[in-house]
């Protein structure tokens, strides 16, 4: 049986049995990829709103972009409860800040290396927050964007992507991305990305929210879906020309 | 019928026999020979006028470029290309052998092949051993009946698409296709695509690299582009390579006295004994 070592008031720590340790070992409830790129005012930010259980589409309505103080946004893939979590973390830092109440806020460099601390001593402690983190934002005319994996890999780039978007979206965004993007620009590239990985991902579904952030402030917009196309004439009648295959 | 004709495995599909020695030889201690695998990106697009295959041209094994410029569209028929991801000696294997038995085929109906009938040999084959044989194959071609496209699976599903990618960059090609695939594309238009796809693939995927191989099949033609194009070439810092002067350099001037050769002559007695 393993022992769990627990601190008590006066500074000693005494011994407990614990059953099974708490460890995070798979994620249940999961989002899939963010994709996000740094345009001429501050980042833009894309996912969808579904909640997979396992291989069920079991929530339609997540949110999984979230505005974290004035200057940043914070998108997550992976586990959400893990992503709720993270979520207080940052409301307890925020809080703790605002009560000095000197004007100062957190940017969004000094909020993606909190996360990275966090993110890298869990994994350390073999308890990892099952999430691939995306941390965009603006503060004094600088715009931000990085990532923060769930093992602690962490890194700054002009555009991200997690989960599957690594593999489809990045190929057009490394393409297509380019500096000072013009907001319209930067939602079709987005909207480009989406739309691939609607087709081709599993635990996409077609209800996405895009989020703008600025020097003016955050803006997550209503959820739409993006229109497809399934008149190719090979769909029509795909085997015409080859009976018993698919 | 002439009496002398060999019989091959009457049995068909995974010969099984000498799986126990294998096992056995794992047991002494003996590695198995790794897979030479193609880690690739292969795709392929219906156009207005035909079919059209791209490759890239690299073969790893591991972590090692085993050939930089391998060739991975293969030759079925005139008028027939198959493109093979996977293990390279299946692919290779595989292939010509359905190529040989398209010719034979050929002589025997006095007709031009059909892609159909790649197909069905090739899913055949693929099936029977049960994935065992690692070959996924983009197949295309232009017969009686019109273009064709089918993706074959090592383990022997078929799709009829009208585009195709497949092996480790299918991912970054299937992006470009997917945002950009129109239907009744030009030659060029076509051309174009396949080659940006194969390019994604190059560029964001690791087993994929080097250059990028076209086969465009239409009605009674085909052109085989063999590195259509080179977006990674080799750079010498000067063309001439190194070049050395003939002018002999003082680098030091230092004189080192050797020392004295000393003659030793023998004085004095012996030593006692």
């Amino acid at each position: 049986m393993t022992t769990l070592t627990v601190p008590i008031d006066n500074g000693d720590s005494v011994k407990i049995a614990e059953e099974e340790s708490q460890r995070t070992l798979y994620p249940y409830v999961t989002g899939t990829s963010i994709v996000a790129i740094k345009y001429k005012d501050g980042v833009l930010m894309a996912s969808d709103m579904g909640g997979s259980y396992g291989s069920t589409l079991r929530y339609k309505n997540i949110e999984r972009v979230k505005a974290i103080g004035k200057h940043s946004l914070l998108g997550a893939s992976g586990e959400i409860s893990d992503f709720q979590e993270i979520l207080r973390y940052l409301d307890e830092l925020t809080l703790n800040d605002n009560m000095w109440d000197d004007g100062n806020s957190l940017g969004p460099k000094e909020i993606h290396n909190y996360l990275t601390r966090v993110m890298y001593n869990r994994r350390n402690k073999f308890n990892p927050l099952w999430n691939t983190l995306v941390l965009g934002g603006v503060k004094n005319g600088k715009s931000y964007l990085g990532m923060v994996s769930m093992i602690g890999v962490s890194f700054e780039d002009d555009h991200v992507a997690t989960g599957f978007g690594n593999h489809l979206a990045r190929p057009i965004l490394r393409d297509e991305w380019h500096a000072d993007l013009s907001f319209e620009d930067g939602v079709k590239l987005l909207e480009k990305c989406m739309r691939v990985l609607l087709y081709r991902d599993r635990s996409a579904i077609n209800k996405l929210q895009i989020a703008k952030i600025t020097e003016e402030g955050v803006t997550v917009s209503q959820p739409y879906s993006l229109k497809t196309f399934w008149e190719f004439s090979s769909f029509h009648n795909p085997t015409a020309g080859a009976e018993g295959s698919w | 019928m002439s009496q002398s004709t060999v019989d091959v495995s009457a049995k068909g599909g995974f010969s099984f026999d000498l799986c126990k020695r294998n096992e056995m030889l794992t047991q002494e201690g003996l590695k198995a020979p790794s897979f030479l695998k193609t880690g690739t990106t292969i795709v392929g697009l219906i156009f207005k006028d035909g079919v059209i295959l791209g490759a890239d041209t690299r073969a790893t094994e591991g972590p090692i470029v085993a050939d930089k410029n391998c060739e991975k569209i293969h030759y079925m028929a005139p008028n027939i290309y198959c493109c093979g991801a996977g293990t390279a000696a299946d692919t290779e294997a595989v292939t010509d052998m359905v190529s040989s038995q398209l010719r034979l085929h050929r002589y025997e109906t006095g007709r031009d092949s059909r892609v159909i009938t790649a197909l069905t040999l090739l899913k055949k084959h693929l099936f029977s051993y049960q994935g065992h044989v690692s070959a996924a194959l983009v197949l295309g071609g232009v017969d009686i009946t019109g273009p064709h496209l089918h993706t074959i699976d090592p383990n022997g599903l078929t799709e009829t698409l009208p585009f195709a990618t497949m092996g480790s960059g299918s991912l970054a090609a299937m992006s470009v296709f997917e945002a950009k695939y129109k239907e009744g594309l030009t030659r060029d238009e076509g051309i174009k695509l396949v080659a940006e796809a194969i390019c994604s693939g190059i560029f964001n995927d690791l087993g994929s690299g080097s250059n990028v191989d076209i086969c465009v099949i239409t009605k009674g033609n085909k052109e085989y582009l063999r590195n259509y194009m080179e977006p990674n070439p080799r750079t010498y810092v000067s063309s001439k390579g190194y070049s050395f002067t003939k002018k002999t350099e003082v680098l030091l001037t230092k004189i080192t006295p050797l020392l004295e050769r000393v003659e030793i002559t023998e004085v004095g007695e012996a030593m006692e004994e």
